[in-house]
């Protein structure tokens, strides 16, 4: 079983930028608490992407061995971060980040 | 034929990316985002990782994503709430960012990958097995804290996200929240 490699690992490498940088634009613009963390879970898989991409190019295993720890890493996020998230609702009535602003200043 | 599935595939990734990022309707940025986690799992096959490819489905796709959409429909958020003053100045300087980004990571990647060719996939590389036996032998330290951060962020969400103990009356200072039980607006 050899798979033949006829798309080059760099196409792999530009998508993962491209979908990083979409993801930074979604952090830096969405205002809604659950957008923010969705767009960090984007940026998370871009990085994933390039790891893999990596991987293959130098035939070396341990790209994917940190994807794995980034999966657990971002499942770990997620289920804190929305924790906070209902917490927060349950104050404010809001995730609204700019209202969100008590630890501001 | 791979050429043509990439195209596809990163052409899907990338639009739905972008509904992500600027759908006003955050089930529907959810929604979008379980495209876009797909057609990476696509490309983790192409890349010769056809579990981390499994994964991608199982745990993101059907673990975290479920867990948003969790929380989306328990704080009942239709829409994203109106827009400040100020927002388009914020919308440029974030594009501007992102495209400084891609102008300055692309040419680099591109450079850099001019210089190997990837080799032929082996078997040994694709297979499970051999995954396995890195992960349980050279990275057992490293999955070993893992799951420890994984128990630790459980403990946590579960801490976090209860619901407060009711405050003992005339105790200074311990302001009461706005409703101590989280109903679920009709």
């Amino acid at each position: 079983m050899s798979l033949p490699t006829s798309v080059p690992v760099s196409w792999f490498l530009v998508l993962a930028a491209l979908l990083f940088a979409i993801g930074i634009a979604g952090a830096l613009t969405r205002r809604n608490g659950i957008g923010i963390f969705l767009s960090i879970e984007l940026m998370l898989n871009a990085v994933n992407v390039a790891l893999v991409g990596y991987s293959r190019l130098l035939g070396e295993r341990t790209g994917q061995i940190m994807v794995l720890f980034v999966m657990a890493v971002a499942a770990a996020e997620a289920a804190v971060g929305l924790g906070l998230f209902i917490a927060v609702y349950r104050q404010r009535r809001t995730i609204d980040v700019n209202r969100l602003n008590l630890m501001r200043w | 034929m791979e050429t043509a599935i990439f195209l596809l595939f990163a052409a899907l990734a990338l639009g739905s990316a972008l509904m992500v990022v600027t759908h006003k309707s955050p089930v529907y940025a959810t929604m979008s985002l379980v495209v876009t986690l797909f057609s990476l799992a696509v490309m983790f096959v192409l890349l010769g990782a056809p579990f981390i490819g499994a994964l991608q489905v199982l745990v993101y796709a059907g673990a975290i994503v479920v867990l948003f959409l969790f929380v989306l429909m328990l704080l009942n958020i239709s829409k994203e709430e109106h827009q400040h003053e100020g927002q388009t100045v914020h919308r440029w300087v974030a594009l501007l960012g992102a495209g400084a980004f891609v102008g300055l990571v692309v040419p680099l990647i591109y450079r850099a990958t001019q210089l190997r060719n990837a080799g032929v996939l082996t078997e040994e590389f694709v297979s499970i097995r051999g995954f396995a036996r890195d992960l349980f032998t050279r990275y057992l330290l490293q999955f070993e804290i893992v799951g420890l951060l994984l128990l630790v962020a459980v403990v946590a969400a579960t801490v976090v996200a209860r619901k407060p103990p009711p405050a003992p009356s005339g105790v200074p200072g311990a302001d009461s929240p706005v409703s101590p039980s989280l109903e679920i607006e009709p």
